[in-house]
């Protein structure tokens, strides 16, 4: 029987600096042992708990998609003792990842859909996942129309742009990202999310909705949905709470009856309207 | 199962077969208080008391439990990485638990083991490892409670083996294999004594006089428990002070800290509780339960709706009283409930 709080070590393969802030890091991890790659059995929307031994352990959404194969993507935003003590680590030093833990987006259920993901700011990471996900030849097939509309507020602090470019240029998905104001050699959209997403006017039919982002991005973007004519059980979030045991025990990050951490992160709209506001 | 009698002369005799090869622990009196013990003869143990002043939920989830350990040297090929701490080594008895404490763990079984992976061996070893004795309460206190919320002055929930107090001997009812083991050697009870027994029992649950009342709590949507105005009042006179969380015997929250000292690391946890503003705050500073009335209507909204509803109906709380008796500005969970069920 295997201790779900131990985690598996793995070592540091590529440290990148995601933002022109420096706030934002991306960690590729590989895995020390071949038998833990293959029991960490991930789908998009998951996270893991990374593991720094003498420090302590923060939950984050993976941004690589287990389509890319068996390295770990962890973008890491540099806020407490742990992630600050990431950030000054390099690709070579030893740390641990527990999990995968928590649901995923209902992507298999979803097949035959149309999806639309709208992301702001760092809450682009597990969409990155699904991104990916979605457009490997195996599952491209199984949806409809893709489309990806994500903002930050410079165009030094978007994420992934190499990837997101190349989504684009494939054709195999709609891509609109927007920063928050006009900026030098920046030819692409202007605004924030809730207007494009407004200007972009996703269609309900046979869809559903990913949205990630800050609070206030989710607060207009929702009435944005609804003037469209979404309902609530088509609009799908993930929640971010305070986690320890990440297991659904130690009593932190629950809303409600809900742990994030076990019986989310990710819930449908039409959950979160049944449950307090804690998160 | 069978019923035995335990004669209260041969008691040595019958703690000296419990230790032989297990550690055996007991409520005894410390410092005015009483709390749990190593004992070996009877005499160091109580057999007469109303109930530990701590619930013995520390047995399986210590106060501050060391998980795992690690080499504290970043570039040693073992080093920084985490290495379980060894299973206990002895099994254990605790004798005269109550069974308000007994029939707690089995609530908290349902929250640490779960599934594959909500499946906490931390407890799990300990719990497996440990024979729970209990002592039927002839003489419930004013603060008890548990008949009003499924557990029972008698009850044999989550006991091995059920000792009942007949006056000059103990009526001995084995419930699993594990009780059978260790009373099937003693005479059997003969009718009378049973009867006696179920007469105590009944007198027992005559003495609880205060209790809660769950139909409409049971009934009602989450959100209207959530937003009735009844928090409002009882957050007022909490300190957050956390006595209550843990007294209790079902209250479970937990952090989890590393420590180093050189080249030794260790991850540990710690009792932690709800009514900590750091429990919930983010490292953005942004804090979900970020008042006082979030964390106090947090702790029974948990014990008395959340973990009900996702745990088979199953109730946070066995009625033990320690929370009504502890609390320093006199907060009384049975008029809470009942607040919350009017």
């Amino acid at each position: 029987m295997r201790n779900t709080y131990v985690p598996y070590p793995v070592s540091i393969k590529e440290v990148r600096v995601e933002t022109e802030d420096k706030q934002l890091k991306s960690f590729w991890l590989q895995f020390l042992n071949s038998e833990d790659a293959s029991a960490f059995n991930y789908t998009p929307g998951q996270f893991a708990e990374l593991s720094i031994s003498g420090y302590g352990e923060i939950p984050i959404g993976i941004a690589s998609s287990p389509t890319e194969g068996r390295d770990l993507l962890f973008t890491v935003n540099k806020v407490g003792s742990v992630s600050s003590r990431l950030h000054n680590m390099k690709a070579g030093d030893i740390m641990g990842v527990r999990g995968p833990l928590g649901n995923s987006y209902p992507l298999r259920a979803a097949k035959g859909k149309n999806i639309v993901i709208v992301a702001g700011g760092f809450a682009v990471t597990t969409l990155r996942s699904t991104m990916n996900w979605l457009l490997h030849p195996d599952h491209r097939g199984d949806y409809g129309e893709i489309t990806f509309i994500y903002g930050a507020r410079t165009p030094g602090m978007l994420l992934y742009t190499q990837e997101w470019t190349a989504w684009q240029n494939s054709g195999q998905a709609k891509v609109c990202v927007t920063v928050d104001r006009e900026a030098p050699g920046w030819s692409g959209l202007v605004g924030f999310v809730p207007t494009v997403t407004g200007d972009v006017a996703p269609k309900p039919d046979n869809a559903i909705a990913l949205i990630c982002g800050p609070p206030i991005m989710i607060k207009f973007t929702q009435p944005v949905f609804d003037k469209l004519g979404w309902q609530s059980d088509q609009i799908i979030m993930s929640l971010e709470n305070r986690m320890k045991c990440g297991i659904g025990i130690c009593g932190r990050c629950n809303v409600g009856p809900e742990y994030v951490c076990k019986d989310g992160p990710v819930f449908t709209k039409t959950q979160l309207d049944k449950l307090p506001r804690e998160y | 199962m069978s019923q035995k009698i335990l004669a209260k002369n041969k008691l040595d005799a019958f703690l000296q077969g419990l230790c032989r090869d297990q550690d055996l622990f007991a409520p005894v009196m410390k410092d005015g208080k009483v709390g749990w013990a190593p004992v070996a003869t009877a005499d160091q143990a109580l057999w007469d008391f109303s109930n530990t002043e701590m619930s013995p939920k520390d047995f399986f989830f210590p106060q501050t439990e060391c998980m795992m350990r690690f080499k504290n040297v970043q570039g040693d090929p073992q080093g920084m990485i985490m290495q379980a701490e060894p299973a206990l080594n002895r099994p254990r008895v605790l004798l005269n638990i109550r069974p308000c404490d007994a029939k707690a763990f089995q609530v908290l079984d349902l929250i640490f083991v779960q599934d594959e992976m909500t499946n906490d061996l931390y407890w799990r070893d300990k719990r497996e490892k440990t024979t729970l004795i209990g002592l039927a309460c002839n003489d419930p206190c004013p603060t008890c409670f548990c008949t009003t919320v499924g557990s029972n002055p008698h009850g044999t929930t989550g006991l091995d083996v059920l000792l009942v107090d007949l006056g000059d001997k103990f009526l001995a009812q084995a419930l699993t294999a594990k009780g059978e083991a260790l009373v099937g050697d003693l005479p059997a009870a003969a009718g009378g004594d049973e009867a006696k027994a179920a007469e105590l029992k009944k007198a027992a649950e005559g003495k609880i006089s205060g209790g809660v009342a769950m139909d409409k709590v049971n009934s009602r949507e989450v959100m209207e428990l959530y937003d009735a105005p009844l928090w409002d009042r009882v957050m007022e006179s909490c300190l957050n002070c956390g006595t209550c969380t843990f007294c209790c015997p079902t209250c479970h929250c937990f952090d989890i800290q590393d420590e180093t000292q050189g080249q030794d690391g260790r991850r540990v946890r710690n009792w932690d509780y709800c009514m900590s503003w750091l429990f919930t705050m983010h490292g953005t500073g942004h804090n979900p339960r970020g008042t006082k009335k979030d964390r106090v209507r947090q702790r029974f909204m948990h014990k008395f709706k959340y973990i009900p509803v996702k745990r088979g109906g199953e109730i946070g709380c066995v009625g033990c009283g320690r929370c009504v008796r502890l609390c320093p500005v006199n907060i009384d969970v049975r008029q809470v409930v009942n607040d919350m069920n009017a």
